[in-house]
């Protein structure tokens, strides 16, 4: 995922850029007021709310408007609690009333259809034209259903959701977990490499146990990885060993769990190995950038988004920056936290650019917590700066819960875990 | 510095020249200038950010993670340096604090003194 430039490419790129920020001054399109900046933000997640408070906080003078069609947002982080029975959608879900209220971002619920690069343009679905000085896009993922034969968008919505998305594909796992049958089994899929959460879909098998081991007598989950190993594996392991030992099984792509193809009428997953039948089959399919990101020219042949490590802005369209899971963030994992943290990274380096100043050099932090049990918490954390190799992790900091952690430690994870949804999201959304 | 990083600070240096039609300024000039006209040094406000995710915006906590809105930056800085140090037990704020210099540290705690003057709520 790390990108190299040599010194040639680079500096074209910048002379690009810089000739592209003045042509942008000279474009057709002109604000409503001529003393007015005005930024644009596609997407109202954990990246682009950042983005868009951030900027407002830290500089009042500069106008902002997030264009994200839900008025509700739910987010992903927290998600696997719902289906574990331990939180409600209620409790995951986030609007923008304070956005709007105390930081006075101009909310547009509607979705980006057009970007026009040349003339700092954006076309919403509802018919409207936004201009805009820069634009942030964090557009998110997308799914890509072909990779995985007799799959479907709406296979998704109606019998194997791979509620990767928070919101009507959350509940409706949530239910066919309450519905399933006892003895029946939940498979659940996880792609390769590079995708959305990296530990999401091993806290979810977690709490998915959790539920079964309370409700449904008899009942497994099975995990079928196009992988050989992930996130957090040890201790992971370690939790479901103690937790969940007759719960939980775990195959390797090499082992039987890379899936062929689906049929998800008969609920039936197809592997090298024979075939898997679930009450309840999550698949989660492989991913890339949102499609504005990829509509808009903004992704390269791995179907993610490059950019500049220090302000994120598109080493394709100078004036657009992508933030986000959609962006290609050096050694970054695509999670809410680290989106959040190039929001805020993002916000200060285009503040400043727009008062024709030089941005400060990032730096970068993710911190991700996931769930074994309901007093068993797990975390990772990593500092980021950026070097010759882009954006990498310092090495001496960060790094994971020790894997001889007492139960004392486990169940303070668990605590903070829950203050740090309570904290994220007020320093997002609040 | 590596000549790549270079050219990184250097190409951050030529797009806001080519918007502000002024040149010649170096990148510690910059924050320097910065400093004298906003109050804050944006190093640290850059590398004080990410802090907000945790602890809440400006430190302000509304979780069972401690805030530190209002505290001096002499106390930021010993706390940080103690987590930093392992004198101070943490699950997860020692693993950060190991991420940053002494003098990254300093300006943390510094930028989030200036922010509790400067705010008396968000």
């Amino acid at each position: 995922m790390s990108q190299k430039f040599t010194r040639r490419e680079f500096g074209k790129l910048f002379a690009a850029g810089a000739a592209g920020s003045a042509l942008g001054a000279f474009s057709g399109v002109k604000p409503l007021f001529a003393q007015e900046k005005r930024v644009v933000v596609i997407g109202g997640g954990f990246g682009g709310a950042s983005a868009a408070k951030y900027i407002r906080k830290l500089d009042k003078s500069i106008a902002v408007t997030l264009v994200e069609p839900a008025s509700t947002f739910y987010t992903c982080p927290f998600s696997n609690w719902v289906m574990g029975g331990l939180k409600e959608m209620k409790d995951i879900a986030q609007t923008f009333d304070v956005l709007k209220s105390k930081y006075q971002v101009e909310v547009i619920h509607d979705t980006a259809t057009e970007i026009d690069p040349a003339n700092n343009s954006v076309k919403l679905q509802g018919g409207k034209t936004l201009a805009y000085d820069r634009l942030i896009v964090s557009p998110g993922i997308d799914f890509n259903y072909e990779a995985i034969e007799g799959y479907s968008e709406e296979a998704a919505n109606n019998q194997m959701p791979h509620a990767y998305k928070a919101g009507p594909q959350t509940e409706l796992i949530t239910k066919q977990l309450k519905e399933m049958k006892a003895g029946e089994n939940v498979l659940i899929c996880p792609p390769g490499n590079p995708f959305r959460c990296p530990p999401g879909p091993y806290e979810r098998a977690s709490l998915i146990a959790h539920y079964l081991k309370k409700n449904k007598p008899g009942s497994k989950v099975i995990v079928l990885d196009a992988k050989e190993k992930f996130s957090k594996q040890g201790l992971f392991t370690k939790g479901w060993d103690k937790l969940y030992s007759d719960v939980i099984e775990w195959r390797a792509g090499s082992m039987g769990g890379k899936v062929m193809s689906v049929d998800p009428a008969a609920m039936t997953v197809e592997t090298e190995f024979g075939s898997e039948k679930g009450g309840v089959v999550n698949i989660i399919p492989p991913q890339r950038a949102g499609k504005i990101a990829v509509d808009a020219g903004l992704t390269d042949a791995s179907g993610w988004c490059p950019v500049n490590p220090i302000t994120f802005e598109s080493t394709i369209h100078p004036g657009i920056h992508v933030i986000g899971d959609a962006c290609i963030a050096g050694k970054m994992p695509k999670s809410g936290f680290a989106a959040s943290s190039q929001g805020k990274v993002t916000a200060a380096g285009v503040i400043r650019l727009m008062q024709g100043k030089v941005p400060a050099p990032p730096s970068l932090v993710n911190t991700c917590y996931s769930l074994v049990g309901p007093g068993y918490g797990i975390s990772v954390a990593a500092v980021y700066k950026l070097t010759s190799d882009g954006i990498v992790g310092i090495k001496g900091a960060g790094g994971l819960t020790p894997m001889d952690a007492d139960d004392d430690q486990l169940t303070e994870e668990a605590t903070y875990a829950r203050g740090w949804y309570n904290n994220i999201t007020q320093d997002i959304w609040g | 510095m590596s000549r790549k990083l270079t050219l990184w600070l250097a190409a951050g240096l030529i797009s806001a020249a080519a918007l502000s039609g002024c040149a010649g300024q170096t990148s510690e000039d910059g924050a320097n200038q910065a400093q004298e006209e906003e109050g804050f040094n944006p190093r640290g406000q850059i590398l004080a950010l990410s802090c907000a995710s945790c602890h809440g915006t400006d430190g302000e906590s509304v979780g069972i993670i401690p805030g530190f809105f209002g505290k001096s930056s002499t106390y930021l800085e010993n706390a940080l340096l103690d987590f930093k140090n392992e004198r101070r037990y943490s699950t997860v704020m020692g693993r950060h604090a190991k991420g940053y210099s002494d003098d990254e540290i300093k300006l943390i705690a510094e930028y989030f003194g200036w922010v509790s003057q400067q705010t008396t709520s968000n």
